[in-house]
């Protein structure tokens, strides 16, 4: 191994500090009991819906559409996910089903 | 109510929520510990650094920083990219995080994707506490992550059956938290904002480095807009 073991306790520490840093430093900035700028409010209230859209990017970052098999497995879980959540709007079912569907085509099919 | 009661109440309507994460993060977890192994790294590593670090893809990426000669700098600029989206999070937190005492600094510790859109979108009922609930979801789910990563470290070489696919459960779960609060809002500005910056930051930028300018484009988009977003808004909960 390349590293000395206080290289790895160091590598392992700034990884959690970078990751503490980037959980940490809004509740830091914007304290309890102080007035929170009013952009910020909005964004707090705005956000979420961008980063739930962005975490889904996210998750299908590595996926490529343009070679076999073109993102289908994961567009085919989706559209599963989102016509049982529609349908039933029982979140547990709607990610069972999803995840089902796209097991089986990967594993089965593809 | 006595504090038990509040407590075994929170923990109680806070597990049902925490289901998908317990078998996402199982499977991840067992699959980073497995890697960890491989690897030649002994169980403490993953377990230290699924304690310490609890963030999935930069623990993954850390493996083959460990792999790799010692790079400060690059680590925490690395570190830094991967995990730039929690800024996003806790500003979305500030509100429902507010006045939680000593609990506070556990939910930030441990604010992953996960536990953060669980917290944040759950309908908790009058009667729970939702201190206790958000701490309960956030505790389970980092058990889930530590005890996986466990498992995988010592046992991964005993597992057989075919798991190929399973990861998609962690996509399925964000795909149906997407779907509820695009349920709950009548305009949808923000989230087309996300898929707009996600998709061509992703295009321009690859899968490695897409996120900070994707985050950019979204504080961008929501700065120039923020008059249309506000008024959209306001008339959204008018016709409620």
């Amino acid at each position: 191994m390349k590293m000395t073991l206080w290289q790895q306790a160091a590598t392992i520490a700034l990884c959690s500090l970078s990751t503490m840093a980037t959980r940490f430093l809004p509740f830091i900035i914007f304290r309890d009991g102080e007035r929170t700028p009013a952009f910020i409010r909005y964004l707090g209230r705005v956000l979420p819906g961008a980063v739930f859209a962005l975490l889904i990017v996210y998750c299908l970052k590595d996926v490529s559409f343009f070679r076999y098999s073109y993102g289908l497995p994961e567009a085919a879980g989706i559209a599963a996910t989102l016509i049982l959540h529609k349908w039933k709007r029982q979140m547990l079912l709607s990610i069972a089903g999803g995840t089902a569907v796209y097991m089986i085509l990967v594993q089965f099919v593809i | 109510m006595k504090k038990k009661d509040v407590l075994l109440k929170a923990l109680k309507c806070a597990f049902p929520y925490t289901l998908p994460i317990l078998a996402g993060f199982w499977f991840l977890g067992f699959a980073y510990g497995y890697l960890m192994n491989v690897s030649g790294f002994s169980f403490v590593y993953p377990l230290v650094m699924s304690i310490c670090i609890f963030g999935g893809s930069l623990e993954f990426v850390a493996v083959s920083m460990l792999l790799s000669a010692f790079a400060p700098l690059q680590t925490v600029i690395m570190a830094l990219m991967i995990q730039a989206r929690h800024l996003f999070y806790g500003i979305s937190m500030l509100d429902k995080y507010r006045g939680m005492g000593w609990k506070k600094f556990y939910l930030v510790y441990a604010m992953c994707d996960e536990s953060f859109s669980i917290n944040f979108t759950a309908d908790i009922p009058q009667d729970v506490d939702r201190g206790w609930f958000y701490f309960f979801v956030s505790l389970l789910d980092q058990s889930y992550w530590v005890s996986g990563a466990l498992l995988g470290a010592l046992f991964g070489d005993l597992v057989h059956f075919n798991t190929k696919g399973l990861d998609f459960i962690m996509t399925a779960m964000f795909v149906t938290i997407f779907a509820e609060q695009w349920m709950k809002e009548k305009r949808h500005f923000s989230e087309l904002a996300g898929f707009a910056s996600g998709v061509i930051a992703l295009v321009v930028f690859g899968p490695q480095r897409f996120m900070i300018p994707a985050m950019a484009g979204i504080l961008a988009l929501l700065y120039i807009f923020r008059r249309l977003v506000e008024k959209m808004w306001e008339t959204g909960e008018d016709t409620e």
